[in-house]
């Protein structure tokens, strides 16, 4: 059991997706420009890592595993995460079409979101049972919309700065993002073992 | 055809420099640059990569119905990227564990597909063949400086090798290595500062050559005026 929280507490803050391993850059600079926004993208990674991390490792231990199909394996994935998506953009439709008004438009993106891939494949490569895969997925994804409302957060200030002109509009963005992945990084020191 | 292939070059390289201009497959440009040799592995995988399947969805581009031509697409550059993934599996180990997983998320990395629906799917093979070239090049050049600023602020040594050891020793005892540019912190501050660079470079440029054509205009204008009268 305390596996599983060290687990989880590690993939939200000394192993941030974001700021410290670099999985899910794309969104994080085009999506954060609202904190609303940005909490919204943030759900729906979550939701999706969550899902297709369970289903991705029902994929590989039910069916590459057993034969012999591993090099197969970002093939398969990436075709598992793109239907999933597909599939969960039309159930939330068809069911929960309140949760779909949220979310609904940041779903076709996630298909390319290399924070799904990633999960998924270092859930294979760590060897994570099927719980541990769950939570993790789950967890990586909350360090995932916790770096992205964060910055969120000091985006809508910087709308506001005056920076020189050659540093305007990308360049202070990464800068910022530095200055957080900075403050990120001082979460490696502790250690959880 | 020359010149085509020159503005072709040009364009990936510069123009739309998918790194500084466009800021497309962010997270490998950010994790893989602590080193050279990293970047230089890294930027030669996406350029493979990249002329491998804007050919093949070029060729196929007729074939492909418009509904399922994301899903065509990334069926394509995943099936590339396995091939890149296992010859370096099989060729270069120390490469493949300093890279780590992002030789397989070259498959969401959004510049190839950001070619394949720009480019490679509305044009003949051998344009699309020189696009990939022309955006890979431009790619593994931005990869490859600022890996050669990180490591050189942060170790002091730059081109060592994958495992760690061995390199060129620029910077010499007196320097005490800046450890934040190698780690990731460093990334996103180098590449905000390269990219800040990068715009006043190309404003620079730009009002050089406007203030170029100004003057010419000048020296045109009593010529045509003469003609004119």
């Amino acid at each position: 059991m305390s596996n599983i929280f060290l687990l989880m507490l590690s993939a939200i803050l000394t192993e941030n997706f974001i700021f410290l391993k670099f999985y899910g850059i794309c969104p994080f600079l085009g999506v954060s420009e609202k904190p609303d926004t940005a909490l919204g993208m943030g759900m729906a990674v979550t939701f999706v890592m969550t899902v297709s991390s369970a289903v991705t490792y029902a994929i590989y231990d039910l069916f590459l595993l057993p034969f012999g199909l591993e090099y197969l394996t970002t093939i398969a994935f990436i075709l598992v995460i793109a239907t999933l998506v597909q599939f969960i953009e039309m159930f939330l439709r068809k069911f929960i079409p309140a949760l779909y008004s949220a979310l609904g438009i940041y779903l076709p993106l996630i298909t390319t979101n290399c924070a799904v891939l990633g999960a998924a494949l270092l859930n294979v490569n760590e060897g994570y049972t099927f719980i541990e895969s769950l939570v993790f997925g789950f967890s990586a994804a909350l360090g995932f919309t916790l770096a992205i409302v964060l910055f969120a957060g000091v985006r809508e200030r910087l709308k506001f700065a005056n920076p020189p002109k050659a540093f305007a509009g990308m360049p202070i963005i990464l800068i910022t993002a530095g200055l957080l992945a900075m403050a990120f990084s001082g979460f490696s020191g502790i250690s959880f073992s | 055809m020359g010149t085509s292939f020159l503005r072709q070059m040009r364009d990936g390289i510069v123009t739309n420099n998918p790194v500084f201009v466009q800021f497309l497959g962010m997270c490998s440009v950010l994790a893989v640059t602590t080193s050279v040799t990293n970047a230089i592995g890294m930027g030669l995988s996406v350029t493979a990569v990249l002329i491998c399947s804007n050919l093949f969805i070029s060729l196929l581009r007729n074939a492909i119905p418009k509904q399922v031509r994301i899903a065509s697409y990334i069926i394509v550059i995943s099936g590339f990227v396995t091939a890149v993934e296992l010859i370096i599996k099989a060729f270069l180990p120390d490469l493949d564990k300093s890279l780590g997983l992002f030789i397989p998320l070259i498959v969401v990395n959004c510049i190839i597909l950001a070619r394949a629906e720009a480019f490679a799917s509305k044009n003949k093979p051998l344009p699309s063949v020189i696009d990939g070239l022309a955006s890979g090049i431009g790619y593994t050049v931005s990869v490859v400086v600022l890996a050669f600023v990180r490591e050189l602020l942060g170790t002091g040594i730059v081109f060592a090798a994958a495992d760690g050891t061995g390199g060129l020793r620029i910077l010499g005892d007196w320097y005490s290595p800046a450890t934040i540019f190698i780690m990731p912190a460093g990334a996103f501050l180098t590449l905000g500062f390269l990219c800040a660079a990068f715009n006043k470079a190309r404003s620079a440029a730009a009002a050089s050559a406007e203030k170029k054509a100004e003057a010419a205009k000048k020296t045109a204008a009593p010529e045509t005026a003469e003609v004119a009268e």
